[in-house]
């Protein structure tokens, strides 16, 4: 399987990856031969496999409902690039 | 051409937790921008989730509510987006396993019969911040309070056939997550919100049309306008030759429409992967278990036997025992009282009345189900008429907790004496001869007449039957 020029800019896009456009076939092979990997791997014959969902044989650990963090807004926001009325400004963005 | 509408809807319940889904922050709403946002929240480098035991438990309440498959294994996935409310660039969902599957809820319609729509699945995930568009010198302010808060996504299948069916199996379900005490169902709050998917089809055509999805209708009559208006703005392009196009749009209460939303256009690609910050959640037998015998008799449960026990209308039964509260409240009063037609009349009338001027939840009530208890046992045994019991209640609801005490200090015990309401109607009779000599001449409308003037005279505590009764009598002597 190969992906198209298109294709790549479309993943740059979508990851917000500024990318260079002399260097998009080469991400294009590399990436094709991820997925060509993919597709040898789809030979094997996985009918008796649970799918895994992680690496680790262990199911997810629970926290009890508690509340335990405390306000430390004032902590996080020093080293926020803008702030203002307790709300972090970021460029403008419309539905 | 004749068209069918099909609507599938996704509801969004946030689980009433003390905490978030993944952090120990709390979820109160209403608190100061960005105090309730910690670490974990805000997506800061090398923080972990770690999954809220008591949001799993009620996404599995409401899977046994449904009597839907809560399967024993559940995987959490990223959803990947870029908005700046959602720090972390992806929001932690379900996708290919979730919590809550192949579930279903029986609705009326108002014709009377039921119909049954299919619970795809319910699964869970993270709420997102808040933007506030207002003007920050042309930045845009984000409220991080919400984001991590856990939602249920509830989404049904393509059942439903008009915006009367969508509004009917919302209700429901706003009821039962508040019957589950899973979810407050505050829809001003953003509580309880859904976006619904719709489409329209030439009638008897098998195949789906092109759906729209419209986004975060938090009203029911918001609901069934924007529905409304969908369906009527896709045939109209599709008889005027035109077609659908599939996208997001918003509905604008004001203007009563709904329009496209084509900045969420490109990003409709989610590219969901299992979430490697959090392993395959376990539902045990014994959870499942320790759950179901939390489960609460449910509505449909407690509207029947409103119906066999106490002998309410259909109607009736439905509206009380849509609120949980409200249902608790009535049982008190009826099994108290032994009057159920009585109770339910008083709590639908003058109670609810008072709550929604009030805009109060029944469980603030400042009439206790005791004392309502007392105030009906007091017309049962004519100590005071319905209409005295009505006009004590605002009394009542002002604090007075003590009905007797109230009926004695305001004299308003009931007349039932004989003799002094013979002598009431006789005076009344004396300063209306004119009338009573119609009356006599066949008029027997002014009946009426009489009963009004003799219980005016009484200050309205004369037994009403007792002053029919007599009143006849000595007119017809």
């Amino acid at each position: 399987m190969s992906l198209t020029a298109d294709e790549v800019r479309k993943i740059a896009y979508l990851a917000r990856l500024s990318i260079q456009e002399e260097n998009i076939q080469t991400y294009a092979d590399k990436l094709s031969g991820i997925l060509d990997l993919v597709a040898q791997m789809e030979a094997v014959g996985t009918d008796q496999v649970e799918p895994m969902a992680h690496p680790q044989h262990m199911t997810q650990r629970l926290r009890e409902d508690v509340v335990t963090e405390s306000n430390q807004r004032d902590k996080f926001q020093a080293i926020a690039p803008a702030t203002e009325a307790g709300l972090y400004l970021v460029p403008k963005v419309i539905e | 051409m004749a068209w069918e509408t099909v609507i599938g809807l996704e509801i969004h319940a946030q689980l009433a937790t003390k905490s978030k889904i993944f952090s120990g922050a709390s979820t109160a709403y209403g608190a100061e921008p960005n105090t309730q946002a910690c670490a974990v929240d805000l997506a800061l480098p090398g923080v972990l989730p770690v999954l809220n035991k008591e949001a799993v438990r009620m996404a599995v309440k409401f899977g046994l509510a449904l009597d839907a498959i809560v399967p024993s294994r559940s995987v959490f996935a990223r959803k990947n987006y870029f908005y700046p409310d959602l720090p972390q660039g992806y929001q932690i969902s379900q996708f290919d396993l979730p919590i809550v599957a192949n579930g279903h809820l029986d609705i009326t319609l108002e014709n009377g019969d039921t119909k049954r729509i299919g619970v795809t699945r319910a699964h869970l995930e993270q709420d997102a911040g808040k933007s506030l568009h207002e003007d920050f010198h042309g930045l845009t302010g984000i409220d991080l309070n919400r984001a991590g808060t856990p939602l249920l996504e509830i989404v049904s299948e393509p059942d439903i056939r008009n915006a009367k069916e969508a509004v009917a199996y919302m209700k429901k379900i706003h009821a039962l997550v508040q019957y589950l005490h899973i979810c407050d169902g505050n829809m001003a709050e953003g509580s309880f919100r859904c976006d619904a998917n719709v489409s329209v089809r030439p009638l008897g055509q098998e195949e789906f049309g092109t759906r729209t999805e419209i986004k975060n209708l938090n009203s029911f009559r918001f609901v069934e306008r924007a529905i409304n208006y969908e369906v009527e703005r896709q045939i109209d392009l599709l008889e005027s030759g035109g077609e659908v196009v599939q996208e997001t749009r918003l509905f604008d209460s004001d203007k009563g429409e709904t329009r496209s939303m084509r900045s969420k256009e490109e990003a409709n690609d989610y590219r969901y992967f299992p979430c490697p910050d959090l392993l395959p959640v376990e539902i045990t037998e014994e959870l499942l278990n320790e759950v179901r015998e939390t489960l609460p008799e449910l509505p449909d449960a407690k509207r029947q036997r409103f119906i066999s026990e106490f002998g309410l209308s259909e109607k009736d039964a439905s509206e009380i025992s849509a609120n949980r509260d409200i249902a608790e409240y009535f049982e008190q009063v009826a099994t108290g009282s032994g009057e159920a037609k009585m109770a339910a009349n008083w709590i639908m009338g003058d109670l609810s009345a008072h709550l929604n001027k009030e805009d109060m939840a029944i469980s603030n009530c400042p009439v206790s189900a005791q004392t309502l208890t007392v105030l009906i046992q007091r017309i049962t045994d004519k100590t005071i008429s319905g209409k005295i019991a009505k006009d004590i209640f605002p009394d009542l609801w002002a604090g007075e907790a003590d009905v007797d005490a109230l009926i004695e200090s305001k004299g308003l015990k009931q007349i039932t004496d004989t003799g002094a309401i013979e002598a009431m109607i006789a005076e009344v009779l004396a300063q209306n001869p004119s009338q009573v000599e119609e009356f006599r001449a066949g008029k027997e409308k002014l009946m009426g007449f009489f009963v009004g003037q003799v219980m005016k005279a009484s200050k309205g505590k004369a037994n009403p039957g007792q002053v029919n009764e007599i009143l006849r009598k000595l007119l017809k002597a």
